[in-house]
Protein backbone atom coordinates (compact mmCIF):
# COMPACT_ATOMS: atom_id res chain seq x y z
CA UNK A 1 0.00 0.00 0.00
CA UNK A 2 0.88 3.52 -0.89
CA UNK A 3 -0.03 6.86 1.26
CA UNK A 4 1.17 10.45 -0.66
CA UNK A 5 0.59 12.20 2.49
CA UNK A 6 1.25 12.54 6.04
CA UNK A 7 -2.95 12.44 6.34
CA UNK A 8 -3.52 9.48 4.16
CA UNK A 9 -1.03 7.63 6.25
CA UNK A 10 -2.94 8.37 9.53
CA UNK A 11 -6.32 7.82 7.75
CA UNK A 12 -4.91 4.29 6.90
CA UNK A 13 -3.92 3.72 10.88
CA UNK A 14 -7.47 5.08 11.77
CA UNK A 15 -8.85 2.02 9.45
CA UNK A 16 -6.32 -0.56 11.10
CA UNK A 17 -7.52 0.89 14.69
CA UNK A 18 -11.10 0.14 13.71
CA UNK A 19 -10.88 -3.59 12.82
CA UNK A 20 -8.44 -4.25 15.80
CA UNK A 21 -9.30 -7.02 18.60
CA UNK A 22 -7.96 -7.08 22.56
CA UNK A 23 -4.66 -8.65 22.64
CA UNK A 24 -3.60 -7.94 19.12
CA UNK A 25 0.49 -6.50 18.57
CA UNK A 26 1.54 -4.74 15.69
CA UNK A 27 5.64 -3.81 15.09
CA UNK A 28 5.47 -0.79 13.14
CA UNK A 29 9.41 -1.37 11.21
CA UNK A 30 10.62 1.72 9.21
CA UNK A 31 13.69 4.06 9.64
CA UNK A 32 14.06 7.43 11.35
CA UNK A 33 11.10 9.52 10.19
CA UNK A 34 9.66 6.78 7.92
CA UNK A 35 6.24 7.77 9.67
CA UNK A 36 6.14 4.99 12.90
CA UNK A 37 4.53 7.77 14.61
CA UNK A 38 2.04 9.32 12.59
CA UNK A 39 0.49 6.06 11.50
CA UNK A 40 0.63 4.86 15.14
CA UNK A 41 -1.73 8.81 15.98
CA UNK A 42 -3.87 7.10 12.92
CA UNK A 43 -4.43 3.68 15.02
CA UNK A 44 -4.68 5.17 18.12
CA UNK A 45 -7.56 7.52 16.38
CA UNK A 46 -9.20 4.52 15.14
CA UNK A 47 -9.32 2.86 18.59
CA UNK A 48 -10.82 6.03 19.56
CA UNK A 49 -7.78 7.70 21.80
CA UNK A 50 -8.56 11.09 22.11
CA UNK A 51 -5.02 11.82 23.48
CA UNK A 52 -2.37 13.83 21.51
CA UNK A 53 -0.41 10.73 20.47
CA UNK A 54 3.34 11.58 20.22
CA UNK A 55 7.17 10.00 20.09
CA UNK A 56 7.42 7.21 23.47
CA UNK A 57 11.00 7.52 22.65
CA UNK A 58 11.32 9.00 25.84
CA UNK A 59 9.25 6.91 27.92
CA UNK A 60 9.49 3.51 25.79
CA UNK A 61 6.04 3.01 26.78
CA UNK A 62 3.40 5.23 26.69
CA UNK A 63 -0.55 4.23 27.85
CA UNK A 64 -3.75 5.38 26.24
CA UNK A 65 -7.35 4.41 26.59
CA UNK A 66 -9.57 4.00 24.23
CA UNK A 67 -12.18 1.34 22.70
CA UNK A 68 -9.35 -0.87 23.82
CA UNK A 69 -6.15 0.09 26.03
CA UNK A 70 -3.27 0.93 23.60
CA UNK A 71 0.55 0.31 24.60
CA UNK A 72 2.69 2.42 22.50
CA UNK A 73 5.86 1.14 22.79
CA UNK A 74 9.19 2.85 21.03
CA UNK A 75 12.26 0.35 21.69
CA UNK A 76 14.31 2.68 19.72
CA UNK A 77 16.47 3.61 22.70
CA UNK A 78 17.14 -0.39 24.10
CA UNK A 79 19.24 -1.13 20.67
CA UNK A 80 18.87 -4.95 21.12
CA UNK A 81 19.04 -5.19 24.95
CA UNK A 82 15.96 -7.06 25.21
CA UNK A 83 15.84 -6.57 29.10
CA UNK A 84 12.91 -7.76 31.10
CA UNK A 85 11.08 -4.69 31.22
CA UNK A 86 7.54 -5.94 31.69
CA UNK A 87 6.00 -6.08 28.51
CA UNK A 88 4.56 -9.12 28.23
CA UNK A 89 2.29 -8.12 30.29
CA UNK A 90 0.96 -5.34 27.70
CA UNK A 91 1.10 -8.47 25.08
CA UNK A 92 -1.46 -10.44 27.40
CA UNK A 93 -3.92 -7.67 27.90
CA UNK A 94 -6.89 -9.23 26.24
CA UNK A 95 -8.32 -5.54 26.68
CA UNK A 96 -5.83 -3.65 24.95
CA UNK A 97 -3.46 -3.90 22.31
CA UNK A 98 0.71 -3.13 21.84
CA UNK A 99 2.29 -1.05 19.12
CA UNK A 100 5.79 -1.19 18.85
CA UNK A 101 7.83 1.18 17.07
CA UNK A 102 11.61 -0.48 16.22
CA UNK A 103 10.33 -4.13 17.43
CA UNK A 104 13.33 -5.32 15.81
CA UNK A 105 14.83 -4.44 19.46
CA UNK A 106 12.51 -6.35 20.83
CA UNK A 107 12.45 -9.73 18.75
CA UNK A 108 13.43 -12.05 21.71
CA UNK A 109 10.42 -11.19 23.65
CA UNK A 110 7.65 -10.74 20.75
CA UNK A 111 4.51 -12.70 21.30
CA UNK A 112 4.27 -15.61 18.46
CA UNK A 113 1.62 -14.29 16.18
CA UNK A 114 1.56 -10.74 15.73
CA UNK A 115 1.34 -8.55 12.16
CA UNK A 116 4.55 -6.46 11.02
CA UNK A 117 4.25 -3.56 9.06
CA UNK A 118 7.39 -2.30 6.95
CA UNK A 119 7.34 1.26 6.21
CA UNK A 120 9.73 2.71 3.58
CA UNK A 121 9.91 6.50 2.71
CA UNK A 122 9.98 6.70 -0.79
CA UNK A 123 10.89 10.36 -0.43
CA UNK A 124 8.70 13.73 0.43
CA UNK A 125 5.95 12.62 1.60
CA UNK A 126 5.92 9.23 -0.20
CA UNK A 127 5.37 5.87 1.92
CA UNK A 128 4.88 2.47 1.23
CA UNK A 129 3.26 -0.07 3.71
CA UNK A 130 4.17 -3.65 3.42
CA UNK A 131 2.09 -6.09 5.93
CA UNK A 132 3.40 -8.86 6.90
CA UNK A 133 1.16 -11.68 9.06
CA UNK A 134 2.06 -13.71 11.77
CA UNK A 135 -0.76 -16.18 12.25
CA UNK A 136 -3.84 -16.61 10.65
CA UNK A 137 -5.93 -13.79 13.12
CA UNK A 138 -3.64 -11.51 11.38
CA UNK A 139 -3.86 -12.67 7.66
CA UNK A 140 -7.62 -12.34 8.52
CA UNK A 141 -6.93 -8.83 9.75
CA UNK A 142 -4.67 -7.88 6.45
CA UNK A 143 -7.86 -8.81 4.43
CA UNK A 144 -10.18 -6.44 6.43
CA UNK A 145 -7.79 -3.95 6.20
CA UNK A 146 -7.26 -4.58 2.31
CA UNK A 147 -11.64 -4.70 1.89
CA UNK A 148 -11.99 -1.64 3.52
CA UNK B 1 12.17 24.99 61.19
CA UNK B 2 10.30 22.60 58.68
CA UNK B 3 13.14 20.42 55.56
CA UNK B 4 12.04 18.14 53.40
CA UNK B 5 14.10 15.24 52.41
CA UNK B 6 13.85 14.72 48.15
CA UNK B 7 14.85 12.38 45.80
CA UNK B 8 14.38 12.51 41.91
CA UNK B 9 15.43 9.22 39.87
CA UNK B 10 13.07 9.53 36.83
CA UNK B 11 16.13 9.40 33.88
CA UNK B 12 19.41 8.65 34.57
CA UNK B 13 20.42 11.19 37.56
CA UNK B 14 19.96 9.96 40.57
CA UNK B 15 19.68 12.33 43.37
CA UNK B 16 18.92 13.69 46.76
CA UNK B 17 18.88 16.86 48.32
CA UNK B 18 17.42 18.43 51.86
CA UNK B 19 16.26 21.90 51.93
CA UNK B 20 14.35 23.99 54.66
CA UNK B 21 11.67 26.11 54.12
CA UNK B 22 13.59 29.53 53.42
CA UNK B 23 14.14 27.35 50.20
CA UNK B 24 18.18 27.62 51.18
CA UNK B 25 19.74 24.25 50.03
CA UNK B 26 20.96 22.08 53.18
CA UNK B 27 22.64 19.66 50.88
CA UNK B 28 22.52 18.26 47.28
CA UNK B 29 23.84 15.64 45.66
CA UNK B 30 23.87 14.52 42.07
CA UNK B 31 25.16 11.81 40.47
CA UNK B 32 24.80 11.57 36.58
CA UNK B 33 24.74 8.18 34.32
CA UNK B 34 25.80 10.28 31.40
CA UNK B 35 29.20 8.43 30.54
CA UNK B 36 27.49 5.28 30.86
CA UNK B 37 24.51 6.17 28.48
CA UNK B 38 26.80 8.17 26.00
CA UNK B 39 27.89 4.57 25.12
CA UNK B 40 24.63 3.14 23.72
CA UNK B 41 23.70 6.62 22.34
CA UNK B 42 20.82 6.86 24.74
CA UNK B 43 19.35 5.93 28.14
CA UNK B 44 19.12 2.39 28.15
CA UNK B 45 16.24 1.77 31.11
CA UNK B 46 17.03 -1.54 32.65
CA UNK B 47 20.81 0.20 33.08
CA UNK B 48 19.47 3.09 34.53
CA UNK B 49 17.56 1.61 36.76
CA UNK B 50 20.02 -0.74 37.79
CA UNK B 51 22.61 2.14 38.42
CA UNK B 52 20.14 3.59 40.58
CA UNK B 53 20.04 0.93 42.94
CA UNK B 54 23.64 1.19 43.31
CA UNK B 55 23.80 5.05 43.48
CA UNK B 56 20.73 5.46 46.10
CA UNK B 57 21.65 4.85 49.25
CA UNK B 58 24.72 6.36 49.16
CA UNK B 59 23.63 9.68 47.43
CA UNK B 60 20.90 9.52 50.47
CA UNK B 61 23.58 8.60 53.42
CA UNK B 62 25.63 11.70 51.18
CA UNK B 63 22.73 14.21 51.21
CA UNK B 64 22.18 13.25 54.92
CA UNK B 65 25.38 13.75 56.66
CA UNK B 66 25.86 16.16 58.96
CA UNK B 67 21.95 16.04 59.26
CA UNK B 68 19.81 13.55 61.00
CA UNK B 69 16.20 12.45 59.87
CA UNK B 70 15.13 13.70 62.97
CA UNK B 71 15.61 17.26 60.98
CA UNK B 72 13.62 16.31 58.11
CA UNK B 73 9.54 16.79 57.96
CA UNK B 74 8.46 14.91 54.95
CA UNK B 75 10.01 12.78 52.52
CA UNK B 76 9.63 14.00 48.69
CA UNK B 77 10.12 11.95 45.64
CA UNK B 78 9.32 12.11 42.00
CA UNK B 79 6.25 9.86 41.26
CA UNK B 80 6.22 10.95 37.33
CA UNK B 81 6.63 11.22 34.64
CA UNK B 82 10.00 8.97 33.67
CA UNK B 83 10.88 5.76 33.19
CA UNK B 84 9.19 3.50 35.15
CA UNK B 85 12.02 1.07 36.51
CA UNK B 86 13.98 4.67 37.57
CA UNK B 87 11.28 5.70 39.01
CA UNK B 88 10.48 2.80 41.06
CA UNK B 89 14.12 2.97 42.81
CA UNK B 90 13.14 6.22 43.89
CA UNK B 91 9.92 5.66 44.94
CA UNK B 92 10.81 2.44 47.02
CA UNK B 93 13.46 4.70 48.69
CA UNK B 94 10.89 7.25 49.81
CA UNK B 95 8.55 5.18 51.04
CA UNK B 96 11.37 2.80 53.05
CA UNK B 97 12.20 6.24 54.72
CA UNK B 98 8.68 7.38 55.35
CA UNK B 99 7.75 4.10 56.72
CA UNK B 100 10.68 3.65 58.99
CA UNK B 101 10.99 7.19 60.33
CA UNK B 102 7.55 7.63 60.25
CA UNK B 103 7.17 10.81 57.88
CA UNK B 104 4.26 11.89 55.42
CA UNK B 105 5.48 11.59 52.01
CA UNK B 106 5.12 13.78 48.55
CA UNK B 107 4.82 12.68 44.97
CA UNK B 108 6.14 15.49 43.07
CA UNK B 109 5.28 15.82 39.38
CA UNK B 110 9.17 16.22 37.73
CA UNK B 111 7.69 19.01 36.16
CA UNK B 112 6.57 21.01 39.18
CA UNK B 113 9.93 20.59 40.41
CA UNK B 114 11.39 22.35 37.02
CA UNK B 115 9.51 24.73 37.09
CA UNK B 116 9.38 25.37 41.04
CA UNK B 117 12.87 25.61 41.17
CA UNK B 118 12.95 29.17 39.41
CA UNK B 119 11.70 30.02 42.96
CA UNK B 120 15.26 29.50 43.93
CA UNK B 121 15.75 32.38 41.56
CA UNK B 122 13.27 35.08 42.59
CA UNK B 123 9.46 34.75 43.55
CA UNK B 124 7.21 33.60 40.57
CA UNK B 125 4.40 36.15 39.29
CA UNK B 126 1.13 34.92 38.21
CA UNK B 127 -0.15 34.58 35.64
CA UNK B 128 3.10 32.50 34.75
CA UNK B 129 4.05 30.96 31.01
CA UNK B 130 6.48 28.20 31.66
CA UNK B 131 8.41 26.69 28.44
CA UNK B 132 9.14 23.00 29.92
CA UNK B 133 11.67 21.94 27.13
CA UNK B 134 13.71 18.78 27.14
CA UNK B 135 14.48 14.93 26.21
CA UNK B 136 11.01 13.99 26.86
CA UNK B 137 8.84 17.33 27.08
CA UNK B 138 8.09 20.26 24.92
CA UNK B 139 5.03 22.32 27.02
CA UNK B 140 3.98 25.53 27.29
CA UNK B 141 2.30 25.38 31.04
CA UNK B 142 0.07 28.60 31.94
CA UNK B 143 -0.28 28.88 35.63
CA UNK B 144 -3.06 31.40 36.85
CA UNK B 145 -2.03 30.49 40.30
CA UNK B 146 1.03 28.07 41.68
CA UNK B 147 -1.62 25.13 41.74
CA UNK B 148 -3.20 25.66 38.57
CA UNK B 149 -1.80 23.97 35.42
CA UNK B 150 -2.61 24.25 32.18
CA UNK B 151 -1.43 23.03 29.39
CA UNK B 152 -1.89 25.27 26.13
CA UNK B 153 0.80 22.95 23.85
CA UNK B 154 2.82 20.05 23.27
CA UNK B 155 4.90 18.53 20.82
CA UNK B 156 2.69 15.75 18.40
CA UNK B 157 5.41 14.05 17.69
CA UNK B 158 9.37 14.37 18.49
CA UNK B 159 10.58 16.10 21.74
CA UNK B 160 12.93 18.89 20.87
CA UNK B 161 15.33 17.50 23.14
CA UNK B 162 14.70 13.92 21.57
CA UNK B 163 14.63 15.64 17.98
CA UNK B 164 18.71 17.30 18.95
CA UNK B 165 19.72 13.91 19.67
CA UNK B 166 18.06 11.64 16.96
CA UNK B 167 19.26 14.62 14.12
CA UNK B 168 23.14 14.48 15.83
CA UNK B 169 22.55 10.40 15.34
CA UNK B 170 21.60 11.61 11.55
CA UNK B 171 24.34 13.57 11.13
CA UNK B 172 26.99 11.25 13.16
CA UNK B 173 27.23 14.11 15.89
CA UNK B 174 27.30 11.62 18.46
CA UNK B 175 25.37 11.94 21.95
CA UNK B 176 23.52 13.57 23.46
CA UNK B 177 22.85 15.89 20.97
CA UNK B 178 21.64 18.93 22.34
CA UNK B 179 24.74 20.22 23.77
CA UNK B 180 27.03 18.88 20.69
CA UNK B 181 24.78 20.71 18.26
CA UNK B 182 24.49 23.92 20.66
CA UNK B 183 28.18 23.78 20.56
CA UNK B 184 28.96 23.55 17.01
CA UNK B 185 26.13 26.13 15.70
CA UNK B 186 28.38 28.68 17.85
CA UNK B 187 30.68 28.94 15.17
CA UNK B 188 28.21 28.25 11.92
CA UNK B 189 25.80 30.32 9.75
CA UNK B 190 22.32 29.53 8.52
CA UNK B 191 23.15 28.02 4.80
CA UNK B 192 21.05 24.80 4.65
CA UNK B 193 17.78 25.56 3.85
CA UNK B 194 15.19 23.48 6.04
CA UNK B 195 12.03 23.86 6.63
CA UNK B 196 10.07 25.50 9.63
CA UNK B 197 7.64 22.95 11.17
CA UNK B 198 3.74 24.53 10.56
CA UNK B 199 1.13 23.81 13.40
CA UNK B 200 -1.91 24.83 14.21
CA UNK B 201 -2.69 26.72 17.46
CA UNK B 202 -0.11 26.05 20.50
CA UNK B 203 1.45 22.46 19.51
CA UNK B 204 4.59 21.89 18.31
CA UNK B 205 5.95 19.72 15.81
CA UNK B 206 9.56 18.28 15.18
CA UNK B 207 8.89 15.05 12.91
CA UNK B 208 9.42 17.10 9.64
CA UNK B 209 12.22 19.14 10.41
CA UNK B 210 13.93 15.79 11.78
CA UNK B 211 12.57 14.03 8.03
CA UNK B 212 13.98 17.28 6.28
CA UNK B 213 17.67 16.43 7.74
CA UNK B 214 17.06 12.63 7.40
CA UNK B 215 16.68 13.91 3.46
CA UNK B 216 19.73 16.05 3.27
CA UNK B 217 21.93 13.87 4.99
CA UNK B 218 20.91 10.83 2.07
CA UNK B 219 21.75 13.75 -0.69
CA UNK B 220 25.10 14.52 0.09
CA UNK B 221 26.30 11.08 0.83
CA UNK B 222 24.66 10.15 -2.53
CA UNK B 223 25.96 13.42 -4.13
CA UNK B 224 29.84 12.53 -2.28
CA UNK B 225 29.62 16.00 -0.07
CA UNK B 226 30.47 16.22 2.88
CA UNK B 227 28.49 18.63 5.71
CA UNK B 228 29.59 21.49 7.04
CA UNK B 229 28.45 20.41 10.76
CA UNK B 230 28.95 24.16 12.12
CA UNK B 231 26.85 25.39 9.95
CA UNK B 232 24.43 22.65 9.53
CA UNK B 233 24.19 23.20 13.57
CA UNK B 234 23.40 26.34 13.43
CA UNK B 235 20.09 26.03 10.30
CA UNK B 236 19.30 23.34 12.26
CA UNK B 237 19.11 24.91 15.72
CA UNK B 238 17.79 28.50 14.38
CA UNK B 239 14.33 26.46 12.62
CA UNK B 240 13.97 23.90 15.87
CA UNK B 241 14.32 27.10 18.37
CA UNK B 242 12.79 29.57 16.32
CA UNK B 243 9.60 27.16 16.34
CA UNK B 244 9.42 27.61 20.03
CA UNK B 245 10.06 30.74 20.27
CA UNK B 246 6.91 31.68 17.56
CA UNK B 247 4.42 29.42 19.72
CA UNK B 248 5.71 31.43 22.96
CA UNK B 249 5.09 34.74 21.72
CA UNK B 250 2.03 33.43 20.01
CA UNK B 251 0.51 32.71 23.34
CA UNK B 252 1.63 35.79 24.93
CA UNK B 253 -0.28 37.81 22.65
CA UNK B 254 -3.27 35.77 23.37
CA UNK B 255 -2.80 35.32 27.44
CA UNK B 256 -2.54 37.67 29.83
CA UNK B 257 0.98 36.39 31.10
CA UNK B 258 3.04 38.46 34.00
CA UNK B 259 6.48 36.25 33.98
CA UNK B 260 7.38 33.82 31.33
CA UNK B 261 10.27 31.40 32.32
CA UNK B 262 12.04 28.11 30.72
CA UNK B 263 12.35 24.59 32.30
CA UNK B 264 14.04 21.27 31.40
CA UNK B 265 17.30 20.26 29.69
CA UNK B 266 16.92 22.11 26.67
CA UNK B 267 16.94 25.01 28.73
CA UNK B 268 20.77 25.48 28.93
CA UNK B 269 20.80 25.20 25.44
CA UNK B 270 23.03 28.79 24.98
CA UNK B 271 20.88 29.99 21.71
CA UNK B 272 17.51 29.41 23.53
CA UNK B 273 18.50 31.54 26.70
CA UNK B 274 19.68 34.31 24.02
CA UNK B 275 16.79 34.34 22.19
CA UNK B 276 14.09 34.41 25.01
CA UNK B 277 16.40 37.31 26.41
CA UNK B 278 15.80 39.20 22.90
CA UNK B 279 11.81 38.24 22.34
CA UNK B 280 10.98 38.07 26.09
CA UNK B 281 10.65 42.44 26.74
CA UNK B 282 7.61 43.09 28.27
CA UNK B 283 7.19 40.23 30.82
CA UNK B 284 9.64 39.19 33.96
CA UNK B 285 11.83 36.40 32.63
CA UNK B 286 13.67 34.07 34.73
CA UNK B 287 16.45 31.97 32.89
CA UNK B 288 17.39 29.34 35.32
CA UNK B 289 21.40 28.75 35.99
CA UNK B 290 22.56 25.64 33.90
CA UNK B 291 22.61 23.47 37.50
CA UNK B 292 19.04 23.84 37.58
CA UNK B 293 18.22 22.87 34.18
CA UNK B 294 19.37 19.10 34.16
CA UNK B 295 17.88 16.96 36.95
CA UNK B 296 18.07 17.55 40.83
CA UNK B 297 16.64 16.72 43.64
CA UNK B 298 16.90 20.89 44.93
CA UNK B 299 13.50 21.24 42.64
CA UNK B 300 11.74 17.93 43.45
CA UNK B 301 12.36 19.53 47.00
CA UNK B 302 11.13 23.12 45.95
CA UNK B 303 7.90 21.69 44.99
CA UNK B 304 6.96 19.82 47.42
CA UNK B 305 6.80 22.46 49.56
CA UNK B 306 4.05 23.36 47.75
CA UNK B 307 2.42 20.50 47.89
CA UNK B 308 3.23 20.20 51.52
CA UNK B 309 0.98 23.51 51.77
CA UNK B 310 -1.63 22.37 49.96
CA UNK B 311 -1.51 19.20 52.05
CA UNK B 312 -1.07 16.77 48.85
CA UNK B 313 0.32 13.51 50.12
CA UNK B 314 0.41 10.15 48.78
CA UNK B 315 0.53 7.21 51.14
CA UNK B 316 2.56 4.22 50.76
CA UNK B 317 0.70 2.48 48.14
CA UNK B 318 1.13 5.47 45.39
CA UNK B 319 1.77 4.16 42.43
CA UNK B 320 4.57 5.45 40.29
CA UNK B 321 3.71 6.54 36.55
CA UNK B 322 5.77 6.72 33.67
CA UNK B 323 3.15 8.94 31.35
CA UNK B 324 1.38 11.63 33.95
CA UNK B 325 -0.28 15.00 33.15
CA UNK B 326 1.19 18.11 35.01
CA UNK B 327 -3.03 19.21 35.10
CA UNK B 328 -3.99 16.22 36.78
CA UNK B 329 -1.50 16.14 39.16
Amino acid sequence: MISNSRNETILLGEKIGRLLKGGMCLCLEGDLSAGKTTLAKGIAKGLGVEEIVNSPTFNILKIYEGRLTLYHIDAYRLEGNSYDLGFEECFYDQEGVTLIEWSAYLKDILPKEYLLINIDNLGDNERSFEFVPKGSEYEALIKEIEKC
Amino acid sequence: MQKILAIESSCDETACALLNEKLEIETSIVTSQIDVHARFGGVIPEVASRMHVEQISTIIKEALKGHDMSEVSAIAYTIGPGLIGSLHIGAIAAKSLAFFYDKPLIGVHHLKGHIFVNELIEPLEYPLLALVVSGGHTELVYMKSDHDFKILGTTLDDAIGEAFDKVARIMNFGYPGGPIIDKLAQKGQVTYKLPSPKVDGYNFSFSGLKNACLTLANKLERNNETLNKEDFAKSFEEVALGHLIQKLKLVLNDYEVKHVLIAGGVAANSRLRELMKENITKQKLTLPPLKYCTDNATMIAVAAFKELKYGNFVDLSAASRSSLSIEAC
